[in-house]
């Protein structure tokens, strides 16, 4: 049994029971039950081909259960229609692209889709919405501008800001850091941050260990479809986890500011 | 420019091709006579050239040219794909072979129903998606365009092998197959207008959802839309438009090409605003074909699809000799 237990998956906003996802024949999450803490940001980290990317598209609804259920506050989420899910509940895929010209505001607009009836115009509240979301991922000078000739991080953010306008509870992330470098990566880390601090529940799905234990309250470590240990990063990372997920021996420090775990003299295990 | 002009400007386009296609060809009338015609006065014979010879034939060269650069600028939309056109989806082909198929069976063009056009362009359509279907590839916009090729190679060379048949039906076909809206009446006309209308409003429906599935497929279901769904409706319009654009005019090739192309050129490429530009660049493109394929070899016609096959080849050079493709 996993520490992921220990959040009770009634209450918590978006869960997973005994779920199994597969691709065709091939079972990629087997029976996992997890559950994400409410107003906190948690980072899904594991080795290529463990399955995060799968879970969290999982548990976005975009990759349908084999078996088991994505809970959202408790109701099975395919029961629910899809529209509704996409007011609780943004998703940013990992690779995203956008038609050549599309300007930052009229990528932010997508964002509220989910709240638009047929026909219905440009209201009021998606005005405050896109404003909002524009100011909050301090996008709001770079709004006319076109996507394409923005930074990696100021596009990342853009992007973001798209899922801030949904003004959904809940923001899920595949890998949002990937293709940046160390300035842009914090850019965009630290906007995470500061939306958990607005209440937002946030999970991620991270490739880098060491930025994941900096800029996440909860970890879920996972190898081969199930989960080794989950929990807050200065307690479940331990020398045994890394070289458990990922085959290397290492030492741990930690950080004498935030207190978070830092992997140190890193050697691969001769097996 | 502003933005305001570069949006006027096909629509001054279209009103100019408009006027010239009533002022000049189709039945020999001096445009003098013609000009005051369509201001009330003159002949009543030159009445009768102007409302029932012209006039139709420039209702319907603008509702092909409408159809066909809307169903193109959905299918680019939908396939991610600038170079995606009717022809590339089975679709025209689909519909020709129908038609063909119509006058083989001793149906003439006069008489074609807009109906088996459309159930032909829906059947390429529904091949060339039973084709992805069985590769397990129904989801992937690239792979359907190549599905939708050899579809179209395969309808016509059924449509070919029919000409052997039988040698009234070929004329017939050979003079339909190339494209032309000569001598087409208000019955035609009005017999597309269901279609359109229809199609009108399954457009609005699924063009928010469409626009957002530029923005790829995770994307547009995280926003509470359904991509199946979508490309489902969407090719059912593509149909509609299409059967309904090649039971008035044959078969017409580029033209799905070029006016998404100039539209997306002029307004870029949301497909919002892009199918908004379609609606008078499509039609002025088809007016101004068509007027042209009088005047050059008067008093004999061109057939229309040459000359927008000689518009069209260009355009499609210039997209793909372009140094990269325009991102949909």
């Amino acid at each position: 049994m996993t520490d992921a237990t220990m959040t009770d998956t009634t209450t918590a906003p978006l869960s997973a029971r005994h779920l199994t996802l597969a691709h065709g024949e091939h079972t990629i999450i087997h029976e996992l039950d997890t559950a994400l803490p409410a107003g906190q940001v948690t980072a899904i980290v594991g080795p290529n081909g463990c399955g995060k990317s799968t879970l969290l598209n999982g548990l976005a609804r975009i990759h349908k259960p084999r078996g088991g259920a994505v809970l959202l506050n408790g109701a099975d989420i395919h029961a629910l229609p899809a529209r509704e899910v996409a007011r609780r509940l943004a998703l940013l895929p990992q690779e995203t692209h956008a038609p050549e010209g599309l300007t930052v505001a009229d990528l932010v607009r997508f964002g509220r889709h989910p709240h638009q009836r047929w026909l219905q115009q440009w209201s009021e509240a998606d005005q405050r919405a896109l404003e909002q979301a524009l100011a909050a991922a301090d996008v709001a000078d770079l709004a006319d501008r076109p996507l394409d000739t923005l930074s990696g991080g100021q596009r990342q953010r853009a992007w973001i800001a798209m899922s801030i306008a949904q003004e959904t509870p809940l923001l899920l992330l595949d890998e949002p850091t990937s293709a940046l470098d160390l300035g842009h990566q914090i850019e965009v880390f630290e906007l995470i941050r500061s939306l958990a601090g607005q209440g937002k529940t946030i999970a991620m799905v991270v490739h880098d260990l060491a930025s994941a234990c900096r800029y996440a309250d909860h970890l879920i470590a996972m190898r081969e479809g199930r989960i080794l240990r989950a929990g807050a990063p200065a307690e479940v990372v331990t020398t045994e986890l890394i070289e458990a997920l990922y085959g290397v021996t290492c030492d741990l420090m930690h950080d004498p500011a935030s207190g978070s775990p830092v992997l140190i003299n890193l050697r691969r295990v001769a097996r | 420019m502003t933005t305001r002009v570069r949006y006027l400007i096909p629509w001054g386009l279209l009103l100019l091709a408009a006027l010239a296609s009533l002022l000049f060809g189709a039945g020999s009338l001096p445009w003098q006579e013609a000009a005051s015609a369509l201001v009330g006065q003159g002949h009543e014979d030159a009445r009768f050239v102007l409302l029932e010879l012209r006039l139709p034939r420039l209702a319907v060269g603008a509702t092909v040219g409408l159809a066909l650069g809307v169903a193109g600028a959905l299918l680019q939309a939908l396939t991610r794909n600038p170079l995606a056109e009717p022809g590339l989806l089975g679709v025209s082909a689909g519909s020709a072979f129908a038609v063909s198929l119509a006058i083989l069976f001793g149906a003439s063009t006069a008489t074609l129903t807009t109906l088996v056009a459309q159930a032909g362009a829906l059947a390429g359509c529904a091949l060339v998606l039973a084709a992805t279907r069985l590769q397990g590839t129904g989801q992937d916009p690239v792979r359907l365009v190549l599905a939708g090729a050899t579809v179209t190679g395969l309808l016509l060379s059924l449509t070919s092998l029919l000409m052997l048949i039988d040698q009234r039906a070929a004329d017939e076909i050979r003079f339909w197959i190339t494209g032309s809206v000569a001598g087409r009446q208000w019955h035609q006309w009005w017999a597309t207008l269901p279609s359109l209308a229809l199609a009108t409003v399954v457009i609005l429906t699924v063009i928010r959802p469409l626009a957002s599935l530029a923005l790829g497929e995770r994307v547009a279901m995280g926003l509470g839309h359904r991509p199946g769904l979508i490309r489902l409706l969407v090719i059912l319009v593509v149909a509609l438009l299409v059967g309904a654009a090649t039971a008035l005019a044959g078969p017409l090739v580029f033209v799905g090409l070029v006016v998404p192309f100039a539209a997306r050129a002029l307004a870029g490429a949301d497909i919002r605003r892009t199918l908004w530009l379609c609606l008078p660049i499509g039609p002025a493109l088809v007016v101004f074909a068509d007027t042209l394929s009088r005047l050059l070899v008067a008093p004999s016609e061109l057939p229309l699809g040459v000359i927008t096959a000689l518009v069209g080849a260009p355009v499609l050079m210039v997209i793909v000799r372009a140094r990269r493709m325009p991102t949909l």
